[in-house]
Order: structure tokens, then C-alpha cells, then sequence
């Protein structure tokens, strides 16, 4: 009973480290709070359900082809909306208001457009087997959630840290000016920035979407508040910390809701989230935003 | 011969702010100018404007004869001008050797840049040591170094340094100085901030005396040194 509730755990929170992931990583680079950020999660679904549905597209082709659409819908809604606000003296406050009523109009633009109902994969869009190992049962769709995500996750980490780009991104991240000087094409690196992040949001709602097999155009909505506990509680921009916080998260939500009520699952994030801000402002494992300089 | 580097009437403000005034300063291939100024006077703007990274209200910059106003950083990096800025403003959180390959972001030959790297080290020979480690747990002395070898990683051909003296212990104002005058030798064109005036003077070819926004004297670096009112009010004399 606990192994499986822990390996159900960990493939919940390795969509929860991936979509928060992305959304570290666009505030690490672009020092701006973007609220649409969750509706990439709902897009990438929904773009994956018309690509398995409409177009009767394998699952292994939907998903690669719904983040790189929803990485798109991320770049397009950045530079519509971001470059105004990152000059403001007061971008975060204002990035927050702004982005959050476009968040809100694009979930209602989406709901109004493809209605409210819950809608399904098709079935058959991943294998109904499962594996048993030792009294512990996965399925296919999570040993694809488990994959994707490590390799997702992966490549990021391997970008990152051992390619010019992802030295280019750090620059940027740390002193944009400073990174300018240096010849980097800082806006270039911000939309590259924006299509990554998008990307694994997108790819995190499609998994999500896969998971339950219960796709919505609020679904975005409750994973970015998932999102917002995982970069706080592990340092905002911070993407270790990022990773290590969504499996935590995803394992704490499974156990509650297995061991205590499924009620509170929810009510235990938050309580972290208090109790790390009361405590450690700069998360359990990052630096405050303000000593990054 | 065409300036390496000429401004021309150059304004910046922020808001109701005017930083610089309409200023004229031209730096010839192979010299050492200064610009000298109290805080405030407008040096850092003046700096930050030719880079690109400061808006400019009025006036040309021109990059061996090509008009750069208003051309994005990036693209006046590659154009050659490259500046330390103020504060040194090294990447804290990546390694020295990370700088360094920042530096020569712009070049994709891995020979050229290990030479470069190699002549840089002989030049900092104390960043040898150092190069595995993060940039932001190095001195404040370190960290000018740090910034000044990796703005040569991208062999300027023109370069800018904001008070690269600013806030170091004597020993390292020394060894920065000499550096300067090291560049000079090989014939770097450069324009250089200071409020340390005196060691700035002595390296310069020619100067420029700025005064909130507008310049008041040029010349000589010889010339200036020697006005009475430049002694009295920037020499401590
Ligand atoms: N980002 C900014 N916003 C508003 N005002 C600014 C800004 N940067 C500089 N200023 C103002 O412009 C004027 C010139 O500043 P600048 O930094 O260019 O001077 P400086 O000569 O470099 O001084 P210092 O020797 O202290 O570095 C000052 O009055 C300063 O307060
Ligand atoms: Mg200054």
C-alpha cells in the first residue's frame, strides 16, 4: 500500500516538477510573475485531444507537436504582454494584475469557445496495461508520464548547464545588461525563454490531461496554484529546487489523500506553503530573489 | 583618419532628469581618453548610452564611421565596442572560466578562444587559480580583474571602462592602472571613467573634464592636468 502510494506519488510530482519547471525558468530569466503561464497547461491538452481526436495522431507525436504549439501560444502572449510591463518601476505588482486578468480572459475565451464539459482521450490513446511489480501496479500512461517527464526534465538540466545557450540563459537570467554587453541578443534569449517554459507547461497539461484523462479549460487554473507552492517552497527561479519541491509536493498530495482524506490534499500544500514562507521567505532551498542581485 | 569613436551632441534624460547635456567627445584609433567628472556628473549615462543600453534623447555616436545610435547592445558588442561597466557587473552565480566564455560569446572558433583565454590568464595571472570558482566569491579587486579579461576575451576594438578603480584597496588601483597602461602600449583604443583623476590623467592621451551633463574643459590629458581649476577641484591641489 505505501509503495504504491509513493511511486503514485512520484509520477504525480514529476509533472508537478516539470510544469513548474517552465515556470521557474520564466521567472529565473524573465524577473516577471506571468499567470497565463497555466494556460499553456490547458492549451497543450486540449491541442493533444483535437491531435489524437481530429486528426487521429499517435499519442507519442501529439505530445511533442502540443508543446511546441503551446510554447508558441507562450512566446506570442509574452511579447504581447511583457515587454511593456518589464519597464514599469513596479513589474512584479503590475505583472501580476495584468497577467492575471488576461489569464482569466483566455480560460473564459476557451470555455466559451469549447465548453465547460470535462472531455476524454480518446481510448485506446495509451495502453490499458499495467505491470505489476512486487504488489506495485503502474500503468502505461504512467510509465509514459514517468518518461517524458525525465526526459523533459533531463534535456532542460543538459541544456542548461553544459550548452553556450543555456550559459547565454543563466547570463541573461542574472544581469541582462551585463549580458547584453557581452553581444547576447537578450530578447532573443526572452522568446526562446518564453517557447521553452510554454513548452513544458503545455507538455505537463497533456500528461496531467493523460493521468486523470479528464481535460477542461480550467484545469490550468489548479495546477498553477501547484505551480506557485512548488517555486515558492523551492526558491523562486531556482530550478533544483523547483524539481525537488514538485516530487515532494506530488508524493505529500498522494499520502494525504491515501492515508488522511482526499479532501485535504489541497489544504496540505497550502499549509506548507504558509509554514516555509513564515520561516524561509527564500524558499527551503534557494536564495531570496534580492540577494541573486 | 575617422575617430574610432565619436559622439556628437549627445543628450540622455531619465524622465524630467537630464543626465548628459549635448556632449562632443571623440576618441582617435589607439588613444587613451578620459572623461573625468564629480558623482552625478553623467559619466555612467554617457557610458551606457554609447552601449546601448541607455536611451538617447538626442544626438550620434559613430563606430569608426557607422552611425550605432540607437542600435541595440548586442549588436554594438559585435560591433566591436565593448565596455566594463560600473560595478564590474560579473556573473556571481557562474564560474570565472563561464565569464570568460562569455566574453568571447561572439566567437565560434574553440582555438581562438582558448588563446585569447590563455593570454588573458598571463595577463590576470591571479584568475588561474580561480577559474573553477564562482565569480561572486571573488574580491572586489578579483572581480574588476575578472571583468576586464573578459571584456578582452572579445578583442575590442574599441574599449570602454567605467571606473574600473572605483571602490579597490591601493595595491589593486595600481595593478589596474598598469594594465591600462599595458593596453595603451599595444595600441587598444579606449575610453576611460574615472574619478580617480590624477592616475587617470597619467594614462590618458587626451581628457575631457564633465560637469553636470556638459563638458566644461578638454584637451591634453597633459593640458588639463595643468588648468588650475581641474588641480583645485579633481587633483586635491
Ligand atoms: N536609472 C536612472 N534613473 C533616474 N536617474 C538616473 C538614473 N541613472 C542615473 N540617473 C541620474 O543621472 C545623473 C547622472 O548619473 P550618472 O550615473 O550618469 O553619473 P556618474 O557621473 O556616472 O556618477 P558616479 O561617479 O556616481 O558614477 C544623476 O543625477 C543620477 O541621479
Ligand atoms: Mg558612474
Amino acid at each position: 500500500m505505501l509503495a504504491q502510494q509513493l511511486v503514485n506519488g512520484v509520477l504525480l510530482g514529476a509533472t508537478y516538477a516539470l510544469f513548474a519547471l517552465g515556470f521557474t525558468l520564466m521567472f529565473g530569466v524573465l524577473r516577471v510573475i506571468n499567470l497565463t503561464y497555466g494556460f499553456t497547461f490547458s492549451a497543450g491538452a486540449f491541442i493533444a485531444l483535437a491531435l489524437t481526436r481530429q486528426v487521429g495522431l499517435n499519442i507519442a507525436l501529439a505530445l511533442p507537436l502540443a508543446a511546441l504549439g503551446s510554447g508558441l501560444i507562450a512566446v506570442l502572449l509574452d511579447s504581447l504582454l511583457l515587454p511593456r510591463l518589464r519597464r514599469r518601476p513596479s513589474a512584479e505588482l503590475d505583472s501580476l494584475m495584468v497577467t492575471l486578468g488576461a489569464v482569466l480572459a483566455l480560460y473564459s475565451l476557451m470555455t466559451a469557445w469549447l465548453g465547460p464539459d470535462i472531455r476524454r482521450f480518446p481510448p485506446g490513446t495509451i495502453s490499458a496495461t499495467a505491470i505489476e511489480l512486487a504488489g506495485v501496479r503502474v500503468t502505461a500512461a504512467q510509465g509514459l508520464i514517468l518518461a517524458a517527464s525525465l526526459l523533459l526534465v533531463g534535456l532542460l538540466m543538459a541544456l542548461m548547464t553544459t550548452t553556450k545557450l543555456g550559459l547565454a540563459i543563466r547570463a541573461v537570467a542574472e544581469k541582462p545588461d551585463a549580458a547584453g554587453l557581452m553581444g547576447i541578443n537578450t530578447p532573443r534569449i526572452a522568446h526562446l525563454v518564453s517557447l521553452l517554459s510554454g513548452a513544458l507547461g503545455g507538455a505537463g497539461g497533456v500528461l496531467i490531461g493523460l493521468n486523470f484523462n479528464a481535460i477542461q479549460p480550467y484545469m490550468g487554473e489548479s495546477m498553477m496554484l501547484r505551480g506557485f507552492v512548488v517555486i515558492i517552497v523551492g526558491g523562486m527561479g531556482d530550478m533544483r529546487g523547483a524539481l525537488i519541491a514538485g516530487l515532494a509536493l506530488g508524493i505529500i498530495e498522494v499520502l494525504t489523500a491515501g492515508y488522511i482524506d482526499s479532501s485535504l490534499k489541497e489544504m496540505v500544500a497550502f499549509a506548507i506553503l504558509v509554514a516555509v514562507l513564515w520561516t524561509r521567505p527564500q524558499g527551503l532551498f534557494g536564495r531570496a530573489v534580492g540577494q541573486r542581485a | 583618419m575617422a575617430p574610432a569613436l565619436e559622439i556628437s551632441g549627445l543628450c540622455v534624460s531619465y524622465g524630467r532628469t537630464e543626465a548628459v547635456r549635448g556632449i562632443d567627445v571623440s576618441v582617435q584609433p589607439g588613444q587613451v581618453v578620459c572623461l573625468i567628472g564629480a558623482n552625478g556628473a553623467g559619466k555612467t549615462s554617457t557610458m551606457r548610452a554609447i552601449s546601448g543600453l541607455a536611451k538617447i534623447r538626442q544626438g550620434q555616436i559613430r563606430l569608426n564611421g557607422t552611425d550605432i545610435t540607437a542600435w541595440p547592445a548586442h549588436r554594438i558588442a559585435a560591433q566591436g565596442l565593448l565596455q566594463v561597466p560600473e560595478g564590474r557587473q560579473v556573473f556571481g552565480e557562474l564560474t570565472v572560466a563561464d565569464n570568460l566564455a562569455l566574453g568571447a560569446y561572439l566567437v565560434s572558433d574553440r582555438a581562438e578562444i582558448a588563446a585569447r583565454q590563455a593570454r588573458v590568464l598571463q595577463r590576470f595571472p591571479r584568475l588561474r587559480e580561480r577559474l573553477a570558482q564562482h565569480a561572486g566569491s571573488l574580491s572586489g579587486g578579483e572581480q574588476q580583474m575578472l571583468a576586464m579579461g573578459r571584456a578582452l576575451m572579445g578583442a575590442p576594438g574599441v574599449l570602454l571602462l567605467d571606473e574600473p578603480s572605483m571602490g579597490l584597496a591601493p595595491l589593486f588601483v595600481d595593478e589596474i592602472f598598469a594594465i591600462i597602461a599595458d593596453l595603451r602600449r599595444e595600441g587598444t583604443t579606449i575610453l576611460l571613467v574615472e574619478q580617480n583623476a590624477s592616475a587617470a590623467l597619467e594614462v590618458a592621451d587626451q581628457a575631457y573634464v564633465l560637469e553636470q551633463g556638459r563638458i566644461v574643459l578638454s584637451g591634453t590629458a597633459a593640458d588639463v592636468a595643468a588648468n588650475e581649476a581641474v588641480a583645485a577641484a579633481y587633483l586635491g591641489g
